[in-house]
């Protein structure tokens, strides 16, 4: 991070948030498959679980492939889940919830790579709403990192982390993508 | 409360009141008479691997500690400090000696009795000068459950003294669990769980869940979508790999559990190749056939996909592998829990892709799973109207058609699709809500059939 410029930080930032927010549309107005081709072939994504432990331990969050999670995988089963959403007769999403992603906070923590070829990871908040049928609402509410690499088409995910703030999922299905 | 039991679960004409699935009166009725006395799941035993450790868990509404002493004896422990009822364990797990109260420094040990170090800030602060020594420290440890037992590292308890022994709760139920908990090659509770624990709210009532395990091969149509995309651990469609051919319906009509799952057989049946997406691992179960084979020889052995021990707990056995467990919060909602089980002795990758397929089938987030709780939940919220409330469910598929199982005791048998395994749950259900006490309950002593073969299972030869 120390050799990025400023300049060089606030374009990335921009870039960076400006990526964040044409993901959330595309999710929100269902654009599953344009959303699929923001993935990177090998990208992972973890959701651990959160336990309430004494502040001195480190188990809080499950860890990445090697323990539990609300999900914990690659590009082949989120494929799945847009697929399942595309039978148009995946119950829990039909008919479709209302979605909307607020993206906020966003820092920069890394910077590797030339321009044209950068990865970045970056921390932010993020807050998913949903409401489905009538009164059914649920509030997806963490922390996101999110790992980007920079190819000839722009930049695509390559490692997500979402840690929500729950402990106990207060929501009776994780059908949204955060 | 609203009408009599046996008006709410008509089983003659296999038909269940929705009133079950809403109501206030019942539910409260359900805490003292199912859950107060039932044997319930609370832990698995690598959440206490060693002595001090603990894990927070659940029996009815009230939340419990299962704790393992410093002497490694299993404790289960009413989670509220018996002075003026904090809840004493905040946390999820841990390793503790003792456990503090933060309202008013009451403290107990592993065990649940009241610290007894002597000095006046241990166990009870200000025993010897506010209590003036007069307080007797025995008789305030933590509320015990009575009934506590460890079995092929899984831990269940019951607030009931007079239950009968979990084996006999279980019934020849008990094989089905033992497909579960052994190793694939029938290695006794070979079983280890990946860890942490799913936990999420549904607003269900618990009831829909334990009923949809026991034995609903009906409702597969829910899950068309994933069948259609696939998550079969041998690629393609579908979302498993390994259903058998001789699938049925198998019911313990005295006790209230079920399955889905192969009537005993004296020879290993051939093995059906799976897990085909890593050919290692696929080598590894090909493998645990074989022992399995070489293990039970000729003698009689079971196998099954999906069952409920009454009232609350159901485990798969095959793909996925796992135990779910539905904690009543109100009628109307439930707390849903579920880990996953894969054998101690496995290779890594078997462990890894076990894991994986897993988490794609179950829980909030799983392919299949999802649509579950859809179901449950709109069933639940639709039974609620006024008009909904006082109609009932139809559960009368196959009713008149059981047949007696060889080779179990109690056990009856209701072909692929029937309805046979809900009626004996909501019937079991049904004893348990009108019984005083065990007395009434225990196998051969309820209004049930009789257990021991005095009376045989009403048997109707058909198909």
């Amino acid at each position: 991070m120390s050799t990025v410029s400023k300049l060089e930080e606030i374009e990335l930032l921009h870039d960076v948030t400006q990526w964040f927010y044409r993901e959330a549309d595309l999710l929100d107005y269902r654009e599953y498959a344009e959303w699929l081709k923001l993935l990177h072939p090998e990208m992972r994504y973890f959701i651990p679980l959160v336990r309430n432990v004494p502040r001195i331990r480190d188990t809080e969050f499950t860890r990445e492939q090697q323990d539990n999670a609300w999900m914990d995988e690659g590009y082949t089963t989120i494929e799945k889940r847009v697929k399942q959403i595309l039978t148009n007769i995946h119950w829990a999403e039909e008919p479709p919830s209302r979605a909307s992603h607020l993206i906020t906070n966003t820092v920069l923590l890394s910077v590797e790579g030339e321009k044209g070829s950068r990865e970045v990871q970056t921390r932010s908040r993020v807050f998913v709403y949903q409401n489905r049928i009538d009164d059914e609402v649920n509030h997806f509410v963490g922390k996101r990192i999110d790992t980007l690499v920079e190819g000839e088409n722009g930049w695509l995910l390559k490692h997500r982390t979402v840690h929500l703030d729950q402990s106990v999922l207060l929501a009776k299905a994780l059908t949204v993508f955060i | 409360m609203s009408k009599p039991i046996d008006e709410l679960i008509v089983q003659d004409k296999g038909l269940v009141s929705r009133e079950i699935f809403i109501d206030d009166d019942l539910f409260k009725r359900e805490l003292s008479h199912v859950f107060a006395r039932a044997w319930l799941w609370v832990a698995h035993e690598d959440q206490i691997a060693k002595n001090g450790d603990y894990v927070v868990s659940k029996m009815g509404t009230d939340n419990v500690i299962v704790t393992r002493d410093m002497e490694g004896k299993v404790h289960v422990l009413l989670n509220t400090c018996t002075h003026r009822g904090m809840r004493l364990c905040r946390n999820d797990m841990g390793n503790a000696r003792t456990f503090s109260c933060p309202y008013h420094g009451w403290s107990y040990s592993m065990d649940g009795r009241i610290v007894e170090t002597p000095g006046d800030l241990a166990g009870v602060p200000g025993h010897a000068t506010y209590y003036h020594g007069e307080l007797d420290k025995k008789d305030w440890g933590l509320v015990r459950a009575p009934r506590v037992r460890v079995y092929k590292r899984t831990v269940w308890a019951s607030w009931d003294p007079d239950a009968p022994d979990f084996e006999d709760y279980l019934g020849d139920m008990k094989e089905y669990l033992d497909f579960a908990l052994d190793g694939r090659d029938g290695s006794p509770g070979n079983n280890e769980m990946i860890g942490g624990i799913l936990k999420w709210r549904v607003p269900s009532n618990w009831k829909f869940a334990p009923e949809n395990f026991i034995g609903d091969n009906y409702h597969d149509i829910s899950h068309r979508s994933v069948d259609l995309v696939g998550i079969n651990p041998s690629g393609g469609s579908g979302r498993r790999d390994d259903v058998p051919d001789e699938e049925t319906t198998i019911g313990f009509p005295k006790l209230g559990h079920g399955v889905i799952g192969e009537p005993p057989v004296f020879e290993e049946p051939d093995y059906q190749e799976g897990w085909a997406g890593n050919p290692e691992v696929a080598e590894y179960y090909r493998q645990s056939h074989e022992r399995r084979k070489e293990r039970f020889g000729d003698g009689r052995r079971v196998s099954m996909t999906v069952g409920t021990i009454f009232p609350n707990m159901s485990f798969h056995g095959r793909q996925p592998r796992t135990i779910a467990v539905f904690h009543p919060i109100s009628p109307t909602e439930m707390e849903m829990w579920r880990i996953f089980l894969v054998d101690r002795d496995a290779p890594q990758e078997v462990k890894d892709m076990a894991r994986h397929y897993h988490l794609s089938y179950s829980g909030p987030g799983g392919l299949t799973e999802s649509d579950d709780m859809e179901n449950w939940a709109y069933a639940t919220d639709s039974s609620r109207g006024e008009i909904s409330r006082s109609i009932y469910f139809n559960y009368e598929m196959g009713l008149g058609h059981a047949r007696e199982l060889e080779h179990l005791e109690g056990a009856v048998e209701n072909g692929t699709f029937t309805e046979e395994n809900a009626r004996i749950f909501y019937a079991r259900w049904a004893e348990f809500m009108k019984a005083e006490s065990w007395d009434e309950l225990y196998p051969g002593k309820g209004p049930g059939p009789q257990r021991g073969g005095a009376e045989p299972t009403p048997v109707e030869e058909g198909e």
